[in-house]
């Protein structure tokens, strides 16, 4: 895996890149090319700052301004007030930038989607409005001619071009850090599905607020050099819609969720819209505005995840088409039903008791009770509606039930976070699967490792196991988005696995494979019942079902209607009637 | 006049005001109702579309001097009520060529069903139709100065000789205006057969199809009558509120926080939103500076969508 050389290689790039940065700076030929060359840093630093937030968690923010706005006045107000120099001012920025991150995301992450979107909107659009009213519609830097490198104030706009370039420097390495970290795997997990991630064990909350704290202080720090660059700040030129959405744009442009999105997206549009706005600005004066909304109505219906992934996706369109690894070598066929060996240790693992959810005055489940022994590979099944899946949502934290008790190993289950639960050694996989498309599977499967690994190459040796348990090592550097269905099943199931869960609830792990890719998974899951390992599985499946599981649990109009032997079970009149009819019941 | 008396004064005048207002923003709130509440198609470019209404009648009525002869009173309404057929026009192309690449049958499977692609795709139109704008009409304050805008109705007084309200005829006017228009909006989405039409393919895209239903030509009828509903109300407020290119966002956050406030998939509930907001923010300016009128409503805003998402008027809860 190309971790440690995927991170030279961007070193390489950056080295690379502010060499020719740098020397642009000093080959253009006046302060009107090197300004442009800074606010290239600046809005590229910007759409980090976005990227970092809404390009890794897709949690988009329409109010970017509002930690920019901050940490321009931070640096203007410190400055006119206690005489404080930027070398400073610009440090706290950042650090008033991460505060507003928390106490805007605080509330803000209780909202999702669009909603999201939209509450963003209002924070720098309220604050324009407050500075406004405070009496800053304008503040000047004070000159301080008597000593100006103490106060950043330079004659020679190269020296402003260099200092941008740091910044963007630093942002970029923090970006490449959270990317290439669990943090960043944290963060494209809630991206993709963020039930999911709670349930393999990432505290969601927690990484949300890391990174609007980080995203915030990035964008403060920026928007405090900017207010040394314009030296006067006034709430318009900080605070507005333009602002947030320049953020956005830079990203979105060059490319969501990867450090060099935004670098792309300012080092094309920037030059673009300021030379537009010299060379037209007198005759067009909202012409940089125009720009950049074609620009991003561009990208949305041509390229929609930036210039970055197409381009990607262009050159590596030959990856895609290779061979899959040959998966079906690793199977040997199950053949006749064996017994499974006696591995019970007869100790209680999962003790539900009188467990019950009403959703207003459905009752979903009623006073359902039953004790998984250690090592047991309990199927669960049911007509549609019987509450097999809220039974799981209950169990895993996802739904809080109204009555009744559950236990792990004697610990109690309910009222933690689906990520607290996975902690405790519950691994779970869905219906739907959701693979990280653009992720490798080592990757994919490295999200739900991190649960139990305290450092990434823990993680690296857990997520390798987990991947040789189901067979697909030979599979592990192809990219997930292209893996026919039984892959993408048993990726999801070593996603599970990598965690190294005490009991693994498998919601429909076969639905709508075909009997060949049925037996394939069958055959891994029995291997892991081998391993010692307790199973809760809902499955429509009958004849999977009988040959999976040694314990029935059947449901009904959210009820238990009865327990025991699955051959058993399938006698009982009772459960041949809620599942097939009555009309099977009479033929049996 | 005592104290009690002044204060009971500025009280009926803020809700006077208010009501006044309020069925201004209730008209605009109603028209992205139709887009975002009942299509759930996020248009961020709403407020600049309102704009574009506001431009729209002030060249109707001063520009090209066309309805100078109808007088100073009927002159603007009908300037105002003319800019809905425009943005009509420029409603349903927008839908027809930008707007459906991200929204119904085609996105209806996917992540959010398209909407970040809408935010950010409408977001782009907002900034071409702001800066496009400003070439285009420059940045002077515009407004559609008839002696209706500064004068007044008295009412009262209503104490002795003394607590008069005075409603300022340009507000009183286009409220009642959108009153009408709102009625006859509502006539037409829940009378009409084309009305019908319009809601079930917004309510669901796959079953009005094998009902025979245009879909993507109801998409973009229903977009268009959006987008000119909210132009007439643009074209009403033109009459006491000087506008230019960048009036939009102020307009855009009004509107969402109407139409969330009064529930998602209601007409009705949008226009009662508005006038929530309306009255949030003319009650406001009793106890708030005047610069902060606008932050009231987005802390409104805000406060609507953290606690009531679902709205004070609807019950269809959106659960994300």
């Amino acid at each position: 895996m190309g971790r440690g050389t995927s991170f030279k290689r961007s070193a390489g790039i950056l080295a690379a890149l502010s060499a020719v940065y740098l020397l642009l700076v000093f080959i253009v030929p006046d302060q009107y090319y090197q300004l442009m060359l800074t606010l290239v840093a600046i809005w590229a630093v910007m759409g980090i700052s976005w990227n970092v937030l809404s390009g890794y968690s897709g949690l988009v923010s329409f109010g970017h301004a509002a930690f920019f706005g901050l940490g321009a006045y931070t640096v203007a107000l410190s400055l006119l007030h206690f005489g404080l120099t930027p070398w400073i001012g610009i440090p706290l920025a950042g650090v008033v930038g991460a505060i507003a991150g928390v106490l805007v995301g605080l509330p803000t992450f209780r909202l999702r989607g669009h909603y999201f979107a939209l509450a963003m909107l209002a924070y720098p659009l309220a604050l324009l409005y407050v500075f406004e009213w405070l009496g800053y519609q304008e503040v000047a830097l004070p000159m301080h001619r008597e000593n100006p490198a103490a106060f950043m104030q330079f004659s020679d706009g190269r020296i402003y071009s260099v200092i941008a370039l740091v910044l963007l420097i630093v942002a970029i390495l923090i970006s490449r850090w959270i990317e290439t970290t669990r943090f960043g795997m944290a963060l494209l997990a809630i991206k993709q599905n963020e039930l999911a991630a709670e349930a393999a064990g990432i505290e969601t909350r927690k990484w949300k607020l890391k990174a609007i704290a980080i995203s915030g202080a990035i964008a403060g720090a920026i928007g405090g050099f900017y207010a040394v660059i314009l030296i006067v700040v006034t709430p318009a030129s900080v605070f507005s819609m333009l602002t947030s959405a320049q953020a956005l744009i830079m990203a979105l442009f060059g490319g969501i969720g990867t450090v060099w999105g935004p670098v792309i997206g300012a080092a094309i549009l920037i030059p673009l819209s300021e030379t537009l706005h010299a060379e037209l600005g007198n005759v067009l004066p909202g012409i940089q505005g125009v720009v950049f909304g074609v620009a991003i109505v561009l990208v949305i219906l041509l390229a929609p995840e930036g210039i970055f992934w197409k381009v990607r996706d262009l050159l590596g369109r030959d990856d895609k088409d290779q061979k899959p690894g040959d998966v079906e070598t690793v199977f040997s066929d199950p053949g006749e039903l064996i017994e499974r060996p006696e591995i019970m240790s007869g100790r209680t693992i999962l003790e539900v008791r009188d467990l019950s959810k009403n959703f207003g005055g459905l009752k979903a489940l009623q006073n359902v009770s039953f004790k998984v022994p250690e090592g047991a590979v309990v199927g669960i099944i049911g007509p549609n509606g019987a509450g097999k899946t809220t039974l799981f949502n209950l169990l895993n934290g996802f739904v809080t039930p109204s009555t009744g008790e559950v236990t792990l190993e004697g610990q109690n289950l309910i009222g933690l976070q689906p990520s607290g639960v996975c902690k405790l050694g519950v691994g779970r996989t869905f219906q739907v699967a959701r693979p990280f498309a653009r992720l490798s599977v080592l990757d994919n499967v490295l999200v739900g490792a991190y649960v139990r690994a305290d450092d990434d190459e823990t993680a690296f040796r857990h997520a390798r196991e987990a991947l040789a348990l189901v067979g697909m090592e030979a599979d592990a550097d192809r990219p997930a988005g292209g893996l026919p269905s039984k892959e993408q099943r048993l990726m999801e199931l070593a996603r599970a696995l990598a965690g190294k869960p005490k009991i693994l609830f498998l919601d429909e792990i076969l639905a709508g494979l075909g009997s060949s890719e049925i037996n394939d998974v069958i055959v891994v899951l029995r291997k892991l019942t081998e391993s010692g390992i307790t199973i809760l599985i809902i499955e429509h499946t009958m004849q999977a079902m009988l040959r999976l599981a040694d314990h029935f649990i059947v449901l009904d109009h959210g009820a238990l209607l009865g327990e025991g032997k699955p051959r058993d079970m399938m006698r009982d009149p009772k459960v041949i009637e809620a599942y097939l009819g009555k009309r099977w019941r009479e033929r049996a | 006049m005592s104290d009690n008396l002044i204060l009971l004064e500025n009280f009926l005048q803020a809700l006077a005001a208010g009501l006044m207002v309020g069925c201004l923003y209730g008209l605009m709130c109603t028209g992205l109702g139709m887009i975002f509440g009942i299509m759930r198609v996020i248009n961020f470019a709403q407020g600049d579309l309102m704009m574009l209404g506001m431009y729209a009648a002030w060249y109707l009525f001063t520009g090209f001097g066309v309805l100078a002869f109808l007088g100073p009173y009927a002159g603007p309404v009908i300037a105002a009520m003319l800019a809905g057929p425009i943005l009509y026009v420029v409603g349903y192309f927008m839908h027809q060529f930008l707007v459906s690449r991200v929204t119904g049958v085609s996105v209806a499977s996917s992540d959010n069903q398209g909407h970040y692609a809408q935010l950010i795709l409408t977001l782009g139109i907002a900034l071409i139709l702001q800066n496009g704008g400003l070439i285009l009409f420059g940045s002077e304050p515009n407004s559609i100065r008839t002696p209706m805008s500064s004068s007044a109705w008295e009412v009262g007084p209503l104490v002795g000789e003394w607590v008069s309200v005075f409603l300022n005829k340009a507000r009183l006017v286009g409220a009642v205006v959108s009153i009408l228009v709102a009625l006859g909006l509502y006539a037409f989405v829940t009378r009409t057969r084309l009305g019908k039409a319009l809601r079930a393919s917004a309510d669901n895209v796959v079953a009005a199809q094998y009902m025979g239903i245009n879909v993507d030509r109801a998409h973009r009828i229903a977009f268009g009558i959006g987008t000119a509903i909210t132009a007439v109300a643009g074209g009403l407020v033109a009459m006491y509120y000087p506008f230019q290119p960048y009036v939009g966002i102020e307009f855009v956050i009004v509107m969402y926080a109407g139409v969330v406030l009064g529930g998602l998939g209601s007409i009705t509930g949008a226009f009662w939103g508005g006038m929530t907001i309306g009255l949030v923010q003319q009650l406001s300016t009793l106890i708030l500076p005047i610069q902060l009128q606008n932050t009231a409503i987005f802390v409104v805003f805000l406060l609507v969508i953290f606690f009531r998402p679902q709205g004070l008027f609807g019950n269809s809860v959106e659960r994300v």
